[in-house]
Formats: C-alpha cells, structure tokens, sequence
C-alpha cells in the first residue's frame, strides 16, 4: 500500500487508514529489502505511530516516517556512522533536527546505512558493507549518505535525511534518482551531526520530490542556538514552490563539463538546460576558473577537520575499545581495528596535512585556494541567480570498481565540493536515464537563497517526468 | 642594596587560574559547582565530548577573561578566535583541548612585586583562555600504576593560563610573583582560590642563564617555592658535576618533594594548532569599554591611597592591601575609629592572629574590632587585654563586652592605682632607694609591686609612668 | 614525498598502530594523495587571506546560566570500563 510515496499520498493513507498501518507496511518493506540500506530499524516506531493515532497530532509531519542517517545523534537508537568504533553507541541525546523532526510528528523508521564516518561516493566503506542501488544492484548508490537515497528511491521510506560534506546528498540523490539539498553553510544546526569536516558539511534533506524536500527544510531548518554558526533565517521554504521561472538567469559553468564526463549525463543536463530556456529562463556560460583545484583543497581541508574530530574516538568512554599496557597503546590498537582503512587514511593525511613543517604547503595553502574558489562564485552570483551542472560526471558506478583506488573515488566529486568550500546552496533532482540509470541535475544558489533553486527544481519537476520514474522492482 | 642572581636564575610562570565563580562552565551549561560532588554528574554531550556535541562560548568567561587582562595591564586583542591543540590523553575527552594560539586575548603586560632589591616588574607575556581537560587519578604513581580512573566533572571548566616573562630571580620572587596574583584576581572576584585545583602552576627554571627546563604538576604555591628550589639546586649540581642541562619537561612529586624527568614518547608533541571550526571569530575589542566599568580599584592602587586617605605607614598598607577582604575590614574599622590605630590592630595584630589560625578575616566581625580600639583608646583596657579578647572571640567566640565582663578586664580606676603607687613606695624604702641609688632593676619591682596590688588590672607602661612621676616628686633626703 | 618512517610518525600522532609491515604500503597509498594534492603548488595564492569560515559572524556566546547535567549511570551507560563513577582507563605510560 505504500512505498514510492510523497508526503502528500502518505498523508492520504493515514487519514485513510491510519499512521499505525503505515509505518507498518514500510516496516513489512525494509524486512524485505535486499539493498542493506538501513544499518538500525527501529522498533519503537510502531507505537509511536500509534500514539500519534491515538493521541492526534497537528505537526507538519505527523505520522510521516522517515530515515535518518546514522551520523546523526538519536537518543536510545544507536547511532554508529557505520563504522566498528562506534559499535553498541547508543546515544543519550537528540540531534537538533531529532527533535525538530520528533516535534513535528514525524516516525523514525531507522537508521541508513553510509560511508563510514562520511568518507565516501558509493557507500561501499561501511563496516556493515555496501547498500546496492535500487535501480542497479550491481552498483552503488553514492555517498556517503547512499543509504538515505536509497531508502526513498526503493520505497522503504518517503523521506529521509543525510549530510552533505562534498556532496554526499546530492551524489547519491543522483544515482538514485531522487531530489537531495545541500542547504546553505548555518542553514541547519549540526547539534548532534557527528563531525567529519564541520567548515565544509550541513545535513540536507532527500525525497521523491522538490515540494517534500521544502516541507522537511520548514521543519529542520532554522536557528539553534546550541550550533555557533548557525544562521537566523525567516525563510519560508514552502513559499518558494512556484511554477515559474520567467526571467530567471542561469549561468552554466564550462569547467564542469570536463574531461571524464559521460556524454548521456552531458546530453541530458543541456536538454534541462533548453528547457528552463523554453520555459521562460535565460542561460549564458560562465567560467569558474578555480574550479580543478577545489578538489584539492576540499580534501584536505576536510581531512585535516576530519583527523582532528576523530580524535575523540579513542575507546575510552564508548564504542569499541580493545586493551593496551598502556592508555597510548589502547587507543592506538583501538582506532587501529576500529577505523576502516579509508578513514584511516584520511586520518592519517590530515595529520600530515597539518603536522609541523606541512601546515603551510597543505592546510594554509587549501584555505586560500578555498578564498578563490568562493571569489569565484561570488563574481558568478552577480550576474545569474543561479548554475546548472551536472551533480556527478557519471551515472552510478559499479561496486567495487573504485575500492582500491581512492583517488579514483576522490575525482569523482569533483562537481560537487566546490559548493561546499563555498559554502553555497545546492540542489539535484532527476534530469533524465541512461541505461536504466537515473542522472542528476546539480542547480545552484546564491547564500541563503535556496529560494531560487527551489523554485527552479519545483518548476521543473511539473515540466517534466524523470522523477516518476521508478525502480523495476518499486511498484 | 642591589641583588646580583649570582646563579643567574631565571624563572618564568604559566599559571592556570580555574574561573569557578562562572555559573557554568566554558563551552556547556554544566554547573562550575562539583568540587564536593560524585564523579562524572556534572557533565553533558559537551564537556563529555560526546560525537555531535558542539561548543558555545560563555560570554562571561571572555569577560572575565578581559577583565584579568586589564587588570595584570595588558593589551586587549582586537579581534580573536578558539584553535584546537591536538593531542591524546585520557582527560582530553574530545582528543583536543579547546584554547587559543595566535591571538590570545591579553598580551604585554606586567606586575609589580616586592622583589629581592626592592620593587620589581614582572612581565606578563600573555594571558588566554582555555578549557580545563577532566582529572586523572593514578591507581599508584604516574608511572607504576594499575590503572586510571577518569571524572570528567573538571571537563570544560574556564581556565586563564597567564604566562609570565622569565623575569624571577629566586625561588622568593616566584612565591611573591604568585602571592600577588592570588591577591589581584581576589580582588576581581573571578575565582575562589579556596578551592581544589582553583591554582596551578609550571615553572621554567634555568641557571647560569642557561637552558630551561620544565616543570609541571606544581599544585600550590608552597609546592611551587619547593619544586623551584629543589630544580635549581638539582640543575646547579648537574653542571657542577660536569652536566649540561638541556630543554626537558619534569613532573614535580609533591610527596617526594622533587622533580622527575618526563621524557617519554608521549612527550613528543606536534600540536597542528588551527582554528576551532565549530566557534566563530570573536570580537573582544567591542566588550572591552564595558568590562572597563566593572573593573574595581586593585591592590596597588588601593594601597597608595590608603597612605595617602588614612596616613598610615606603608608597610601597614601593603599588609592590609593584599587581601581584599582584609582591605574592606579596615576600611569599615577605620571610617569609625582613628585610623591609625586601627591599622596598627588589624595589620598587626588581628592579621597575625588570623594566620597563626590559618582562616580568613571573615571570622571577625568590623563592630567587635571598633569596640575593642575604642576600649583601648579610651584608656578602658590595656593592649594586652585587647589582645586577648581577640583571641577569646576567634577560639571561643563572644562579644568584647562580655568577654571583658567574665575576665574582670576592666582597668582600674587611676585613684586605685594612684594608692597602689603610693603604698608601694611605703613599704617599699630600700627598693625606693636603690632606685635613686641608680639601680634600674629596683623601679621594675616597684612596677611589679603596684600590679600586684591592682591584680594586673593597671597596665606596666602606666604604672611606671606614675611611679616615676611620683618619684619626682618626693622631697630630696 | 612522505616516507616510511613519517608515515610510522603521523600514525603515532594519530594513535592509530601501524605495523612496520605495512608502512610501506601505506606510504605508496598517501604519496599518490599528496602528488595531488601538489597541483596546489600552481596557484597563486599571494595576498589572499584563508578562509575558515564561510559565514562571516563573529561574537557568538551563551549565558551564564545552569542547565542540567547528565545523571552518572547514563554519562557512563556506554563503557563497561568502570569503577566507582569513574571511567576506568589503563595506566598513561
């Protein structure tokens, strides 16, 4: 009865039959799933729902279910960030968003499955192994928040929620054809995000359509005074859903049509393009010229944040610890087990990156090209109200095709984490298929202007049909 | 008279001043309030540092912060920012401790003491803000133990770490350095220096104006005179048997009273100091003007004017300037009796007896002080008596009137005395004449005579004075 | 080029044991990352200032005001290391 599903239709069901039967039946789905995409179910979610039956509830979401990613603190759900070091965590507080989520009525199905602390494009690095994509399942679903794409894109629920630190919303709303934000920098409080590179990521919504992405940024967005750079906003982002974009300037940036990209994704981003300009809007080319250096300095910006966040995980107060004749010891042989190897080698060159002798060459030097990469949109921003690209270079990849070689992993986010050393808004809906395999639509917005992206990928969404397409196996 | 250091001892302060008079602490609303509480109750995700967990700046402590800043005569920074220190260790529960590098938020100032050769400035280098890790305790010593329990009450508690030049010439320096210190933040009421762990101290010691070395784990500021004096001795003897004294850290043993090398792998630090992502920049140079207002007189200046208000001796106003408590004690003492007096009764004598007892002037009460000077000024007790009645009420407690009531302390009318004086001439020819005679000795036992008489209710400088007057006054023989 | 012995190093400062066996694959691993990462080399960063936060706030602080703690079981519900409310570590050195 349920599965493929926005807000809206769920919203139906429960009034038709109740918020108990609901989440049963997404419940009775992920039993069955095949895609590993969620790492804990929750079993209270049954009798929260139907408390909320009993009890009645007005929220925005009451009744709703959703999957949170397992990098975000849920109180008495473990949360591990699929990793083996924080095997049995089972956290004594909500994240921000936990309970701006719980506020609003809405059920927590469970916890999805990710890259283990974030570090990744396909999901494959969790310590519970890789989610498979709905479409494919011979192939990823990106990353890191693969699980959270996946989950909505094979029905086992309508929305969810995931974090986005160089693209890891948007790249598996890519590959699995589903709509994913990357709000900007303060947009959300990151109370409760369990930190891989905290100047670089926000946690983003992801859903089967643009109007359920603004329903969730309506209830997680916003000021919190427990997150120091979090931003007060008044947006509205329910406001922003409008059909029109009539005189609406894109910019489209050649750098981000490189070499590597896959002719089907470049095909189909330009028809996008043609059609906002049929729609109304306006594009010219726009050069980003530090574009090919952002991967760079995102990566060790993020490794240097990332070395100094894990730093806590040391098997003292939680998680997993095994024992040492010294403290020194146990903490090394205890982050030696419990880190996976890709995470310890971001560890391990963040370390570097920032070590005496290195700061300069490395940390010093990625956060002056971070200054030109922003400068960059900044100049673009004043003369469009918003770029176009392509989310990924490539549709969703094979399993296994890029374990062995990170650098491989690391280019191809090259679209992506621009936006986050900018700090920028940015969003990827569903542009078309190749091979069965859905390809993203990256748009992206002036700080604070999620507005205009909004706006834009709600019109295109009623001006096309790609994301009504569903898994063979998603009736 | 000018000291000439001829060890060359140099010795440079960093002194970690816990601010436990904030309601909570640095970064989480956890209560400062846990010195006599459970392990591990008053902590939270923050100052557990448990994963998503994030900072917010007290704005208090920056404040305060300032404040220790102007007052030790610094330069406020204009703008700053947190960086993290990485490094691992157990009572670091987010594997870095949270402080500030670059930009701390005081710098360039100075103090005065009273050094070796006179008054001396100490330079203060910088002073800055940082989180207090959590408290280890060693199943056994430090490197012999079974085991480590860790209380993370301590976690994120506000720490200033105020480093001072290598301006101290000897261990007395240092321990002056510090006592002044202690007085100026009293006087700021920032801290409560009472408490456990309120003050610690490393030390940088050289000799010979040589390299120096460091010592840690110093926890009063008896233990840092020791530690001082055990590390220069030991360093003296290293080079006079041949060695050379190189840069090291040691760990003061307060038990053993030295200091051990700490050279170990974990010693080999590389900090990768950078900006603390989670905080934002901070503006201090907005919140100064304001924090200026609340700055209160300070010991120097307090003093200065106390010779010049009260026109008492300097020694009196260092003496009851360096306490705060002790200053506002005589302030109220001497706005109702002679001020002079009352700096000679509570820098004296009062003082005295409060340390001999080791407690604080809070014990004593400013009317029972006025009574008692004005008993004696009035001629209606002797000084003797108004020491005692000051020693009844601290041991004892009581009011000087009752005290003097129960121990008949009263002086005797000078009639009664007056008789005394002349009986004891009576019957007393010969040591009359031995006296006259040009036998000093005779007219203390006259004196002791009249005491006698009076039940040592007149006073010796009296009785003396009368006696003598009387003596004057006899017809020649 | 990072070496064999920096990379034992760093994985020290990161408290994370490396055995001597594997250093020399971890090396090959990160210095093909580092080699990189060198393009950055290339850019002419003279006179830009870094950038460490994209939003441009300052002065963000709290008020001095008490909120509860944790209780003691829940502080330490996620260790089985333990003694007397304490969290039970083995010796430092």
């Amino acid at each position: 009865m349920t599965g493929w599903a926005n807000i809206l239709q769920i919203k139906e069901k429960i009034a038709e039959r109740s918020a108990e039967e609901v989440t049963a039946s997404y419940l009775e789905r992920i039993k069955k799933s095949r895609i590993n995409a969620y790492t804990t179910v929750w079993e209270g979610a049954i009798d929260k729902a139907r408390e909320i039956d009993e009890q009645g509830h007005n929220g925005p979401l009451a009744g709703i279910p959703i999957a949170i990613k397992d990098n975000i603190s849920t109180k008495g759900i473990s949360t591990t960030c699929s990793s083996k070091i924080l095997q049995g965590y089972v956290p004594p507080y909500d994240a921000h968003i936990i309970e701006r989520l719980k506020d609003a009525g809405a059920i927590i199905l469970g916890k999805t499955n990710m890259d283990e602390f974030a570090m990744g494009t396909s999901t494959e690095s969790s310590c519970y192994g890789p989610t498979l994509n709905p479409w494919d399942m011979e192939r990823v679903p990106g990353g890191s928040s693969g699980g959270s794409a996946a989950v909505v894109a094979a029905g086992e629920a309508p929305i969810s929620v995931g974090s986005d630190t160089g693209g890891s919303v948007r790249c598996p709303a890519a590959f699995c054809g589903v709509v994913g934000l990357k709000p900007t920098y303060g947009t959300i409080s990151r109370y409760g995000l369990i930190s891989y590179a905290n100047s670089l990521e926000q946690i983003g919504p992801l859903a089967t359509c643009v109007s359920d992405i603004a329903t969730l940024m309506d209830v997680i967005g916003g000021h919190d005074a427990r997150d120091s750079t979090s931003i007060k906003t008044e947006t509205v982002y329910k406001d922003a859903l409008a059909d029109d974009v009539s005189g609406l300037k894109i910019g489209v940036p050649a750098e981000y049509f490189g070499a590597g990209i896959d002719p089907a994704v470049e095909n189909s981003v330009w028809d996008a393009i043609q059609l906002f300009e049929e729609m109304g809007a306006s594009w010219e080319q726009v050069s980003l010229p530090h574009t090919s250096y952002a991967l760079a300095a995102y990566y060790i910006i993020a490794m240097s944040e990332a070395s100094s966040n894990l730093a806590r995980f040391d098997g003292t107060r939680y998680g997993y610890r095994n024992e040492g004749e010294n403290w020194h010891v146990m903490a090394s042989r205890t982050r030696a087990e419990g880190f996976g190897a890709e995470v310890k080698r971001r560890i391990l060159l963040g370390t570097y990156a920032l070590s005496a002798g290195y700061h300069d060459k490395y940390y010093l030097k990625a956060l002056k090209v971070r200054t030109l990469v922003k400068q960059d949109f900044d100049l673009a921003f004043k003369e469009f109200d918003c770029l176009i690209t392509p989310t990924m270079p490539t549709p969703a990849f094979k399993l296994g095709e890029k374990v062995e070689d990170p650098l491989a992993l690391y280019l191809a986010d090259v679209n992506t984490v621009p936006i986050n050393l900018a700090g920028v808004p940015s969003i990827s809906l569903p542009c078309g298929f190749t091979d069965g395999l859905p390809i993203g639509l990256q748009i992206i917005g002036k700080h604070f202007d999620e507005a205009t992206i909004l706006k834009a990928a709600y019109s295109f969404e009623q001006n096309t049909e790609h994301h009504t397409r569903r898994p063979a196996e998603v009736a | 008279m000018v000291y000439e250091n001829p060890d060359g001892v140099r010795i440079g302060l960093e002194v970690h001043v816990q601010l436990n008079k904030l309601n909570t602490k640095l970064f989480c609303g956890c209560s400062t309030n846990y010195h006599d509480s459970e392990p591990n109750t008053h902590v939270c995700p923050v100052c557990l540092g448990l994963p998503g967990s994030l900072p917010v700046i007290n704005e208090r402590a920056v404040e305060f912060a300032i404040k220790i800043g102007l007052a030790l005569n610094c330069n406020i920074v204009e703008q700053t920012q947190f960086h993290r220190k990485n490094y691992y260790y157990p009572d670091l529960p987010k594997g870095f401790q949270t402080t500030q590098y670059d930009y701390p938020i005081a710098s360039g100032g100075e103090v005065s003491i009273e050094g070796e050769d006179g008054e001396r400035k100490i330079g203060i280098t910088r002073a800055h803000i940082e989180e207090d890790p959590g408290r280890l305790q060693h199943m056994g010593s430090i490197d012999k133990s079974k085991g480590t329990l860790i209380n993370y009450n301590r976690s994120g508690m506000t720490l200033i770490e105020i480093v001072s030049e290598p301006d101290m010439r000897s261990p007395k320096e240092a321990r002056r350095y510090l006592d002044k210190l202690r007085s100026i933040l009293d006087y700021l009421d920032v801290f409560n220096g009472d408490l456990e762990g309120a003050m610690r101290v490393d030390a940088n010691v050289s000799v010979f104006y040589g390299d120096r070395v460091e010592v840690k784990n110093i926890s009063s500021f008896k233990g840092a005179e020791r530690a001082l004096l055990y590390e220069i001795m030991r360093q003296k003897n290293h080079i006079r048997r041949g060695g050379k004294i190189t840069l090291e850290t040691r760990h003061f043993d307060e038990a053993r009273g030295v200091t051990i090398s700490m050279r170990t792998k974990e010693e080999e630090h590389d900090y990768r100091y950078f900006p603390e992502p989670d905080l934002v920049p901070m503006r201090v140079a907005d919140k100064v003007p304001e924090v200026l207002k609340t700055l209160p007189e300070l010991p120097d200046a307090k003093k200065e004017r106390f010779i010049k208000q009260y026109g008492i001796a300097d020694m009196h106003a260092k003496a009851l300037t360096s306490d705060i408590k002790v200053a506002n004690f005589y302030e109220h003492v001497a706005l109702q009796v002679e001020p002079g007096a009352s700096a000679v009764w509570v820098a004296d004598i009062l003082k005295g007896e409060l340390n001999y007892r080791d407690i604080s002037v809070d014990a004593f009460k400013v009317e029972d002080m006025v009574e008692i000077i004005e008993l004696i000024t009035g001629n209606k007790i002797t000084e003797r008596s108004g020491i005692e009645i000051i020693r009844t009420i601290l041991d004892n407690g009581g009011t000087p009137a009752a005290i003097v009531k129960e121990k008949g302390l009263i002086k005797v009318e000078d009639d009664i005395v007056t008789k005394a004086v002349t009986e004891a001439l009576d019957e007393n020819p010969e040591a009359l004449q031995d006296y006259l005679g040009g036998k000093e000795k005779s007219l203390n036992f006259l004196v002791g005579q009249v005491m006698k008489k009076t039940a040592g209710r007149s006073d010796a400088k009296t009785t003396r004075e009368m006696l003598l007057e009387r003596i004057s006054e006899l017809p020649p023989k | 080029m990072i070496t064999k012995e920096e990379v034992e190093h760093v994985g020290w400062l990161a408290r994370i044991e490396i055995h001597e066996s594997d250093a020399q694959a971890y090396a090959e691993k990160l210095n093909a990352v580092l080699d990189y990462f060198s393009q950055l080399d290339e850019v002419d960063t003279e006179n830009v200032p870094p950038t460490y936060h994209v939003a441009d706030i300052v002065n963000v602080f709290r008020e001095d005001v008490v909120r509860p703690s944790m209780p003691q079981e829940e502080v330490l519900a996620n260790t089985e290391k333990k003694q007397e409310g304490n969290f039970l570590a083995p010796k430092i050195m």
